[in-house]
């Protein structure tokens, strides 16, 4: 599933990357605990959190996640976006929970991690 | 001989959650240019920065080594820190002493020293209470695990 098409699916908001939202996404990691996603995203992932922090971008593209999905609305700071930009991680934000994130996009026929 | 091809060690300053995982992602840097297999490189940034984490959220002050050879990619993250009392126990998944403070930056969920242990191919952490901890881990370049 191409991310511009989660990004309808969950009405996003786009805070960086958008210019390129073509990519295939077919695994998807959800956590706030960094160490989870590090363990369980395979590279090329979809990482969902509410972590905004910069660790989360850190995490992200150590564990070479392709884009980042902030939830329930939560936005990241500057420091958060500029090194996701710098990194080539697009990163999207939705109002939706963690719960409906996850069970709308495995309805939709996308898998966890490992 | 397994000779030293390259060497560098980086120091790591505990508390300052702003670099935090700097120093990996410079690791990153080098093994891609280095042109290192993906997998490979995988491996070797989460140890870098899981254990850059753990120097950060619990020692004053640390040293990262990274050493390649022709045959292995060797990691030594020595901390002048708090030291580990029960080695084995902080070695399961799920067990922490991370403060409310390290689990808002969304570490110490008990899961780093066991990601630093899974994806070595040798493992082996010393550490005495009151003075520090030293974790060193290796990847071997011709496996696959």
């Amino acid at each position: 599933m191409k991310l511009t098409e989660i990004k309808d699916l969950l009405r996003c908001d786009v805070l960086t990357g958008g210019d390129d939202l073509s990519m295939e996404i077919e695994t998807v990691v959800a956590s706030d605990g960094m160490s989870e996603i590090l363990a369980f995203a395979y590279p090329g992932a979809l990482m969902l959190t509410g972590l905004t922090n910069v660790q989360s971008v850190r995490t992200a593209d150590i564990a070479q996640v392709r884009a980042i999905i902030y939830i329930r609305g939560k936005r990241p700071d500057a420091k958060a976006v500029n090194l996701a930009r710098e990194n080539n991680i697009p990163v999207l934000v939705t109002t939706l929970g963690m719960f409906d994130v996850c069970g709308i996009l495995r309805d939709a026929g996308l898998k966890g991690g490992m | 001989m397994d000779e030293e091809l390259f060497r560098q060690t980086y120091s790591i300053h505990g508390r300052d959650f702003d670099k935090a995982g700097e120093t990996a992602a410079h690791i990153k840097q080098i093994l891609r240019e280095l042109g290192l297999d993906a997998g490979l490189v995988h491996r070797a940034v989460i140890i870098a920065f899981e254990a850059e984490m753990n120097v950060v959220m619990y020692a004053d002050e640390g040293t990262v080594t990274f050493t390649l050879t022709e045959d292995a990619l060797k990691l030594e993250i020595a901390d002048q820190g708090p030291g580990i009392e029960d080695i084995e126990l902080a070695l399961t998944e799920g067990y922490s002493t991370a403060t409310d403070q390290m689990r808002e930056m969304g570490f110490g969920f008990g899961m780093g020293l066991p990601n630093i242990r899974k994806n070595s191919d040798d493992f082996n952490l010393v550490s005495e209470v009151g003075k520090g901890t030293t974790v060193s881990a290796m990847i071997q370049l011709n496996s696959s695990a």
